[in-house]
């Protein structure tokens, strides 16, 4: 972007050790200055992080989150899709619906908690319930702009072929709007999350939201506090790039700008 | 797509089709914990009356505000120098990645900690969810700048201060008023959620007070509504900022 | 006298497109406004025919009417001796725009409208296609790794991949540069040529008409109502630089209103 000299190779590595190496040194020498004994520094931090290993715990936590998002996130997709693409169809059915959707949406999905525990009690399907009502909104609303952005000549065209209305959907529509619905799938899968996190922290006894809280709670372990989060943020970071390499498949590629 | 501020008379009878339904479905079962919407009416009523709803609207539009504005007033202007730096970026981006899947939420005992149980531990939380997006907003504004305004730019020999004034902040400013909103969007869900767990006021606090104070599941659903419909003035709000005039263009054409 | 091309059409052919009194009006501020008055005109089958006018003058909506797309105010348009209602995989629109579906390769765009075929005969059919419009060797690729020409040719082939009995075109070259809209018209004709298609020809391009058309429909500006019917008797290969060219393109100029000199 910047008319500065093209950077080397090594640069590529070099830059990202750096800053990680002055961000943990920091750290570390923040937490030694000011003598805390309740934050950790990166070595405890990594210490939990075996203890967290070795105790082997971690790997329900892991897999229970990994498994609430999937099921809440994958409810969310088959019931949000087909109604976000019959709402992008028809225009009127939208005009009736997207206010309702517009209320609801702004809701936190943390604070369907209450209602969520009444329904299914403390358990997965609560949590799973949050995670499917945080990533449903973002889906049917992707879905709905997707289809109705879809370039005129493209429906006329399809029509011009003699399509039937559900042939139209299923060839033209559809593929024409994947790209968009696949910036809102990748979104709601971000906001998923970050809901069962939140959602662990409080409606379930398992997970890494748990592992968060729990670590604080019974006997100020923040070494396993920090692991947790660090955990949390690398999981995360692995969910988003599979979906972003789905970006890159050649039927949806045209629709993305790419950045260098 | 956008909801009209105009009154339309066929949303609103689905509205109120709903609303009947709910009111139906809870009058033929009674004793169940959940509430219909004339006793949720009624607890806004009561609400309103105590004054603890302004009260706790104010407690949570303050979080908001100020996490937002840290956010904003740190994290834009950061994207912008390190979406700019190309070797900034290089070094910073791994690190960004990490932080910012972490939901905000996640960061609650370390606020406690630092922070205490109170406001800036609210306001630190929406710091952290507004910031990490704002960021992550500006380094790819500043990406998609066509090569040739820069060029244009450049060939009229602009200063370095009148070139951002110039070219990079209107450049920039459609995609950040996006993000922006989406971001508004993102704080006001934290609050909600902070408030359950790491304060004794605001909206949050008061559905999850509601529930264990002697489940008054009518006050659970009276402060969810409310939550919705503050969050969707934000959001409108944000949009009309969307549609001023300099901010309207973008590049969605080429 | 024929007004196809005397050296390779019949003297008598057979007529293909009847537009019967053709008005349209829309709706704009609770005022109807008149956008196509009159429209009378026939098209014998095989025939070339090109739609000049001014921008925004209503050739378009023209070309929607007779494809099917807009129902007409009043009036009507025949095919066949059969009244039109609606689009019709026999008759096909290509567009200006980026019409080619960019999530399809090259081989499913032009087979788009060949779902109901075997197997067998549809690879056939895409593969005659593809040789046709010079993209072997593209069959996999996507339209976003495509110039623009070959975007347009893909369009023109899958448009008659379908076999269609007419071939709307809207301002289809119009988004190309000059040297490459000169080569599609050539590839144009010769498509033309050898399959034997009605064409009809959206363009506010005079050269264009006058290197491609039989005849020459011109369409007057607000409401559009039809100035005059050209025919373009020049032997085909055409020499553009011929006098008789000249004089018929400076004609459509001045019909259209525009002085010939820069």
């Amino acid at each position: 972007m910047n008319s500065l000299s093209k950077p080397r190779n090594w640069e590529k590595y070099f830059w990202p050790v750096l800053a990680a190496a002055l961000l943990f040194a920091i750290w570390h020498y923040c937490v030694v200055w000011t003598g805390t004994n309740i934050f950790p520094s990166p070595l405890d931090v990594e210490k939990g992080m075996a203890e967290l290993l070795h105790k082997g715990v971690l790997w329900d936590d892991i897999e229970d989150s990994v498994r609430r998002v999937a099921v809440g996130f994958g409810a969310a997709a088959v019931t949000g899709i087909p109604l976000g693409l019959t709402l992008g169809l028809y225009p009127a059915a939208n005009q009736m619906v997207n206010p309702v959707l517009q209320i609801l949406r702004p809701i936190s999905p943390i604070a369907w908690i209450p209602i969520a525990i009444i329904l299914f009690g403390v358990g997965d399907r609560a949590a799973v319930f949050l995670i499917f009502l945080g990533a449903f909104f973002p889906i049917v609303l992707a879905c709905v702009s997707g289809v109705s952005s879809v370039p005129s000549i493209f429906q006329r065209t399809g029509r011009n072929f003699g399509l039937s209305s559900t042939q139209l959907l299923a060839r033209v529509v559809f593929p024409a709007a994947l790209p968009q619905i696949l910036i809102g799938l990748r979104i709601a899968l971000g906001i998923a999350w970050v809901v069962v996190v939140a959602a662990e922290m409080i409606a379930v006894e398992s997970g890494l939201g748990y592992l968060v809280i729990d670590s604080r709670n019974s006997g100020k372990r923040y070494d396993l506090v920090i692991a947790a989060m660090l955990l949390i943020g690398v999981i995360g970071l692995i969910l988003d790039l599979g979906f972003r390499s789905l970006e890159g498949l050649p039927s949806v590629r045209w629709g993305f700008r790419h950045e260098s | 797509m956008r909801l009209k501020l105009h009154v339309q008379p066929r949303p609103l009878l689905f509205i109120g089709v709903l609303l009947i339904c709910w009111q139906i479905a809870i009058n033929r079962h009674p004793g169940q914990l959940l509430p219909g919407p004339l006793s949720v009416l009624r607890a806004i009523g009561d609400l309103m009356h105590s004054g603890l709803l302004l009260k706790y609207i104010v407690a949570s539009l303050f979080r908001v505000t100020w996490g937002f504005a840290l956010g904003a007033s740190l994290g834009i202007p950061l994207g912008l120098a390190i979406g700019w730096n190309r070797r900034a970026e290089m070094a910073l981006n791994p690190l960004i990645q990490i932080f910012r899947p972490i939901s905000p939420l996640a960061w609650i005992p370390v606020a406690i900690l630092w922070f205490g149980v109170g406001d800036m531990a609210a306001v630190f939380l929406i710091f952290v969810g507004c910031f990490f997006p704002l960021l992550l907003t500006a380094m790819s504004a500043v990406h998609n700048i066509p090569a040739l305004y820069i060029d244009a730019g450049r060939n009229f020999g602009l200063s370095p201060f009148a070139f951002v004034s110039r070219v990079l902040y209107p450049a920039v400013a459609p995609q950040l008023v996006v993000g922006m909103r989406i971001t508004l969007g993102i704080a006001w869900l934290v609050v909600v959620a902070a408030e359950m767990i790491a304060v004794n006021s605001g909206l949050g606090f008061l559905i999850v007070d509601a529930r264990n104070a002697g489940n008054r599941y009518d006050l659970v659903v009276a402060g969810m509504v409310i939550i919705g419909a503050i969050g969707l003035l934000l959001d409108l709000g944000m949009r009309s900022l969307e549609r001023v005039k300099s901010f309207r263009w973008s590049y969605s054409e080429d | 006298m024929s007004l196809t091309n005397a050296a390779n059409t019949p003297a008598v052919a057979a007529m293909k497109l009847r537009a019967e009194q053709l008005c349209v009006a829309f709706e704009r501020d609770s005022k109807s406004v008149s956008v196509l008055e009159d429209i009378t005109f026939d098209i014998s089958d095989g025939e070339f025919i090109c739609i000049v006018g001014r921008s925004g003058c209503g050739k378009s909506t023209l070309l929607n009417v007779l494809a099917g797309f807009l129902a007409p105010t009043s009036g009507s348009v025949i095919i066949d001796g059969e009244p039109v209602h609606g689009p019709d995989p026999r008759r096909i629109l290509v567009f200006q725009e980026h019409g080619v579906f960019p999530w399809l390769t090259v081989e499913g765009n032009i087979g788009f409208g060949l779902s109901k075929l075997p197997r067998a005969e549809r690879e056939h059919r895409v593969a005659h296609y593809v040789q046709m419009i010079g993209l072997q060797g593209f069959e996999r690729t996507y339209p976003s790794d495509l110039s623009g020409g070959m975007k347009q040719r893909l369009q023109v082939a899958r448009a008659l991949a379908v076999n269609p009995d007419i071939l709307y075109l809207d301002e289809a070259f119009g988004a190309l540069d000059s040297i490459t809209r000169l080569a599609m018209r050539k590839e144009l004709l010769r498509i033309w040529q050898t399959e034997r298609r009605t064409i009809i020809f959206v363009t506010h391009d005079i050269d264009e008409a006058v290197q491609l058309a039989d005849r020459v429909v011109v369409l007057s500006s607000n409401p559009a109502r039809i100035e005059d019917i050209l025919t373009i008797d020049i032997r085909r290969p055409r020499n553009i630089s011929s006098p008789h060219y000249l004089e018929l393109r400076d004609k459509l100029l001045e019909q259209i209103g525009q002085a010939y000199t820069v």
